[in-house]
């Protein structure tokens, strides 16, 4: 076992050796290589993560949300229908949800304007989310006016500012009173925004939802499966995003294999020549090439690896800000939790590393087998 | 041996900040534990159903509230014009069966 060591550990040597001999090339290489990793695994890393918050934080969201549909739209719906949803057997609540809509012309901004079922700070007064509060440099007790949709200028006072932490859920609400929203975008009493439900047993949620459809039919019953759902389909790995950062790492890895597996550099296969003349054996030489593999792919994915870990969890995913900003004036400052794990790491490292070592060894296997005199005469 | 002795101890020092990055993860999911729980109780509190990525359209704040037709069709022939459009997919309950 010593002696395998040692073996290898010359043969690594010399490998090191012919590397640093073409130092520009590998160097470039390397870079390359990482940088590919490092784009791979901050968007694995990213989307996981995302993933996993979301399916988290929303086992919280409602059991059932109805919503009404007017020709194709989201519309108010009466609140009469909440009295003809709680007759369904097991539901055990029926709650009217207010919530809009509000773009800022003074900001530039869209806020999400909502009524908490408390709401404790009273009618006249609000609580803004900490990107609200960031958007327009407000702090607590400062004012922020609001144009009803009666063409009148209402202010209210800031009584609470989120805390940064809820950033990922209420960077852009603003919480306020019902009777507030209401006389804000004239909203009579007997119209809601949406219906929330609760169930008794959540296994009956698909059969509660077909049959608030079937009673209300211009209605429209999520439940919260598919709430959750849609934030995995979202973020998996057929989503716009990785979709297009998974073709981008696949063509530059078909570029790196092409290079590769169409053959050797007439000095690299020179050297194959010579090692074999001096009584090299096939096999070692196939060794070489695996440690040269090894060398590039090993120290470019653990580089990569560990620059995407600070990109995406020290440092808030800094380099997708501009991709994940948009036109937005309000957006989160992506601290996830590090949701990560072992098959993660052991998926991007089949993706990477392997097909790379493979790829140099193909080649030198085909230029190890063939005579070293013909090899050296090119 | 001065080369191969360098590359590995490099990729023994590499191997050992993967396992700390591993370490590191998992202390700070505990330490994030009790602010993920207020940030679930919050939207538990609020009966929200969407988390607060994209504010630019509706669509893409609220995906799980959007209408059938509304990413692409704010108007017959629109065309979707907002970045965070190509990011996100529409979701799949709305183009599938219950």
């Amino acid at each position: 076992m010593r002696r395998w060591f040692n073996a290898q550990r010359h043969i690594l040597e010399l490998t090191l050796s012919a590397l640093l001999r073409r130092r520009g090339k590998y160097l470039a290489l390397v870079t390359v290589y990482t940088l590919v990793v490092f784009l791979l695994a901050s968007v694995m890393f990213f989307t996981h993560a995302l993933r996993r918050e979301a399916a988290t934080l929303l086992e919280g969201a409602p059991e059932i949300v109805v919503q009404r549909l007017v020709a194709g739209r989201h519309d108010l719906i009466p609140t009469a229908y909440a009295d003809a949803i709680a007759e369904i057997r097991g539901v055990t609540s029926v709650r009217p949800a207010l919530w809009g809509y509000y773009f800022d012309p003074i900001f530039g901004a869209n806020y999400t304007l909502l009524v908490p079922e408390e709401f404790t700070h009273g009618p006249g007064n609000i609580a803004i989310g900490p990107g609200v509060a960031g958007a327009s440099g407000s702090e607590v007790d400062y004012i922020l006016p609001f144009w009803s949709s009666e063409g009148r200028l209402t202010s209210y006072t800031i009584a609470e500012i989120l805390p940064a932490e809820s950033e990922l859920v209420a960077a852009d609400l603003i919480l306020m009173a019902a009777e507030d929203f209401r006389a804000l975008f004239d909203i009579p009493e007997e119209l809601a925004t949406n219906l929330t439900v609760s169930v008794r047993n959540p296994r009956e949620l698909p059969v509660i939802a077909a049959k608030i459809t079937e009673l209300l039919p211009d209605t429209r019953p999520i439940i919260r499966d598919e709430i959750l759902r849609t934030y995995d389909s979202i973020f998996s790995w057929r989503s716009g995003l990785l979709m297009f950062i998974l073709m981008t790492c696949v063509l530059a890895f078909i570029i790196f294999a092409w290079d590769k597996a169409s053959g050797l550099s007439a000095e690299e296969r020179r050297e194959i020549g010579i090692l074999k003349a001096i009584g090299w054996e096939t096999s070692d030489v196939l060794q070489m090439k695996f440690w040269e593999g090894a060398v590039v792919s090993l120290s470019s994915f653990l580089i990569g690896v560990l620059a995407a870990y600070g990109h995406v969890f020290v440092g808030s995913s800094g380099l997708f800000e501009p991709v994940l900003k948009g036109w937005a004036v309000i957006y989160p400052e992506f601290r996830l939790v590090p949701f990560i794990d072992g098959y993660q790491v052991a998926v991007l490292f089949f993706l990477t590393v392997v097909p790379y070592t493979v790829s140099t060894i193909v080649p030198a296997w085909r230029a190890a087998t063939v005579d070293p005199d013909a090899v050296m005469r090119g | 041996m001065k080369r191969a002795n360098a590359f590995l101890t490099f990729l023994a020092v590499g191997l050992a900040l993967l396992g700390g990055m591993f370490a590191h993860a998992a202390a700070s999911r505990r330490a994030a534990r009790p602010a993920l729980e207020a940030r679930t109780e919050l939207v538990r509190r609020l009966r929200t159903t969407d988390l607060c990525l994209f504010t630019e359209a509706r669509y893409t704040r609220h995906p799980v509230m959007a209408d059938v037709n509304t990413p692409f069709q704010d108007y017959p022939l629109s065309i979707e014009h907002y970045p965070s459009g190509s990011l996100m997919p529409p979701p799949a309950h709305l183009s599938s069966e219950r």
